[in-house]
């Protein structure tokens, strides 16, 4: 039987052999590595991750516009729609964590989770936190807020969920506000 | 090839000789339609004509369609509607696309239930039922994204529900959803690589049908007794067997021709029976339907992955000892991909020496429920998850998982099996003069 020992040089047999399978080996990750990567969200797609948003407008009224491929809500609420959040008091909650980008852990009462002067506007992801379906309202449901169709989840004025799956408020993306307009910067992550 | 004793390819004149030393490509293609068959096969064998017909069929369709299809998500729903008016013959050629997808389903569950019940996935072919196992994945991974190609709303949503899955994935779940889906919701690009992958994935179906075929022609078909052809002289083995050509290939092509009269029914009368009218209405980030359900043939395991809800008390106590890391929806996506993977295991978690349901007392019946499990699923998969239905899915489940991780290895110890025939001769020989006795009273048995 014939092995490298048996030959004049093993070292350079050995050499050849190291070298070529370690040339392999950066070459395989040298292919490999833009195939995956070019998966990855290009360049326009990350550009598209900011959004500047005009939110003037009257009480009661609400707009809905697309960031990053989903839907935000925001609204600027009425006296009564104010007062009707703020009556809730926290312990009620189904979840007590007010789900705010911009102040995580903050406990879910109504003045954490709305924003502007007398806490007017709320702003929140239109993604229902159980299975991402799109809730419609405001003024539907069992609590005046948004009402989630696909499996009847229930929110009230500040976004909170009071009835139905969904585990978890809305979630609030982290943004900067200033002068009617908003500046949506990065999505809720705990 | 090996396996069976037959006879091979001669070449005859000078000119297939001198091919036949160059390439023996005729040999080869010879030995694989004259492959000796085990002549008792019943009815139940007939599905890989059918699968293989359903995968030629959806090429040749999906071909001609790229040609009039665009994938971008502000022209795609509209291509769609151009083929189906515009083009010459388009809507048919469509239609027998996408329902031509449910035929492949029906063909590969008939076919995979059929080799659940006569023990074709156990020794010596597991390396044949292990890459139909692989071919089944790729044909849902092929379905899920031609259905998001035509850009409805089942289309996005079913996308986003899915694909979602993988977000629930500990750590890295969320970078690996932005990375599939290449932003960070289901967009253009998503439609774009689906349409890619789409086009890529029957081809490497395709390559491991070949696989899947030289498999069992290595190691022989099983059939309904379960025992093997005998291999000790090629007199022997002919008792056993008829050649493929042309006795099994026109009893084949017999049932294909059946099931293509109810397949071009359904085409031609009820196009639309098997989707869902929310996909002919446009993808809209902004609006959810408010019913998501998958195409009928992903439902059983659509609803064994809603089954384990955060109130099931195993799922409670997975996420106790995980420390949370184990969420409801993270277990919920481990069990439908569970429930694929035990049944890939079948080879090695089923003990008993006996390979054909036929023989088996207890078996049977287990075996029964396991296909009456698989349509309760399916019907439950449809059902919204309120009422009755999330218990009906939880116990479906749970018997699913249990079929395979306990009674397949239990039942081997502890049942008594049948006597089952000396050989595929006697089996056959039985069932002939069975048949013959029970005709009409005057006949007589022909003389041989």
């Amino acid at each position: 039987m014939s092995t490298a020992e048996d030959h004049h040089d093993p070292e350079r047999r050995d050499f050849l052999y190291y070298a070529t399978a370690g040339a392999g080996a950066v070459t395989a990750g040298a292919v490999v590595w833009p195939l995956v990567n070019q998966m990855n969200p290009s360049a326009d797609v990350r550009a598209l991750s900011e959004l500047r948003q005009d939110i003037e407008m009257e009480p009661g009224e609400q707009i809905r516009v697309l960031w990053q491929g989903k839907p935000v809500f925001i609204r600027r609420r009425t006296e009564e729609e104010i007062n009707s959040a703020r009556d809730v008091p926290v312990g009620d909650l189904q979840d007590p964590d007010a789900r705010n980008g911009n102040d995580y852990g903050a406990p879910a009462t109504d003045a954490n989770r709305s924003f502007g002067e007398n806490d007017e506007y709320v702003l929140f992801m239109g993604v229902c936190t159980h299975l991402g379906c799109v809730p419609v309202g405001a003024g539907e449901g069992d609590f005046g807020g948004w009402f989630c169709p696909c499996h009847g989840s229930h929110y009230d004025m500040a976004g909170r969920i009071r009835r139905g799956p969904a585990p978890e408020n809305l979630h609030i993306p982290e943004f900067d506000f200033e002068e009617g307009v908003v500046v949506l910067k990065k999505q809720y992550k705990p | 090839m090996s396996g069976i004793p037959h006879d091979h390819y001669e070449p005859k004149s000078d000119w297939e000789k001198g091919l036949h030393n160059r390439l023996p490509i005729i040999g080869l293609l010879y030995d694989t339609l004259m492959i000796p068959t085990p002549k008792n096969l019943n009815w139940m064998w007939i599905w890989g004509i059918v699968l293989t017909f359903c995968l030629a069929l959806q090429i040749v369709t999906g071909i001609v369609l790229v040609m009039h299809y665009t994938p971008h998500v502000d022209l795609a729903f509209a291509s769609i509607e151009h083929i189906m008016r515009n083009v010459e013959g388009g809507h048919m050629i469509r239609y027998l696309h996408m329902n031509g997808a449910s035929l492949f389903f029906v063909a590969v569950y008939a076919h995979i239930f059929r080799g659940l019940y006569y023990g074709s996935y156990k020794a010596p072919r597991e390396v044949t039922w292990i890459i139909g196992m692989l071919i089944y994945l790729l044909m849902m991974g092929t379905a899920f994204m031609g259905y998001v190609l035509p850009w409805g709303q089942m289309s996005f949503w079913g996308a986003t529900v899915i694909t979602g899955l993988f977000g629930a994935i500990p750590f890295v779940g969320e970078a690996i959803q932005t990375w599939l889906l290449g932003g960070p919701a289901v967009d253009n690009a998503t439609l774009n690589r689906f349409f890619s992958l789409h086009y890529l994935m029957p081809f490497l179906i395709a390559g491991l049908v070949v696989v899947h075929i030289w498999a069992f022609h290595t190691t022989g078909n099983n059939n309904p007794t379960g025992v093997e052809v005998r291999r000790t002289s090629k007199e022997d083995a002919e008792k056993d067997t008829l050649p493929f050509w042309p006795y099994f290939v026109i009893k084949d092509l017999f049932a294909l021709a059946v099931i293509l009269v109810v397949f071009f029914a359904i085409v031609g009368f009820m196009p639309n029976y098997l989707g869902h009218p929310d996909n002919y209405i446009e993808a809209n980030p902004l609006a959810t339907p408010a019913h998501i359900v998958p195409e009928w043939y992903f439902l059983p395991f659509y609803a064994i992955l809603r089954a384990f809800t955060p109130d099931v008390w195993l799922v409670m106590f997975v996420t106790w000892i995980t420390g949370g890391i184990v969420t409801a929806k993270f277990f919920g996506v481990i069990a439908m991909f569970g429930a694929i993977a035990v049944m890939a295991l079948a080879p090695w978690l089923d003990t008993s020496s006996v390979r054909s349901g036929r023989y088996r007392p207890m078996f049977k019946w287990w075996f029964g429920l396991l296909v009456f499990d698989f349509f309760v699923l399916m019907w439950v998969g449809a059902m919204p998850a309120e009422g009755i239905y999330p218990i009906i899915a939880l116990i479906g489940s749970i018997y699913w998982f249990a079929y395979f991780l306990v009674l397949l290895p239990l039942l081997g110890v502890i049942e008594t099996p049948d006597a089952q025939p000396e050989n595929i001769e006697a089996d056959f020989a039985a069932k002939h003069s069975k048949h013959v006795d029970g005709g009409s009273a005057g006949s007589t048995q022909p003389a041989e």
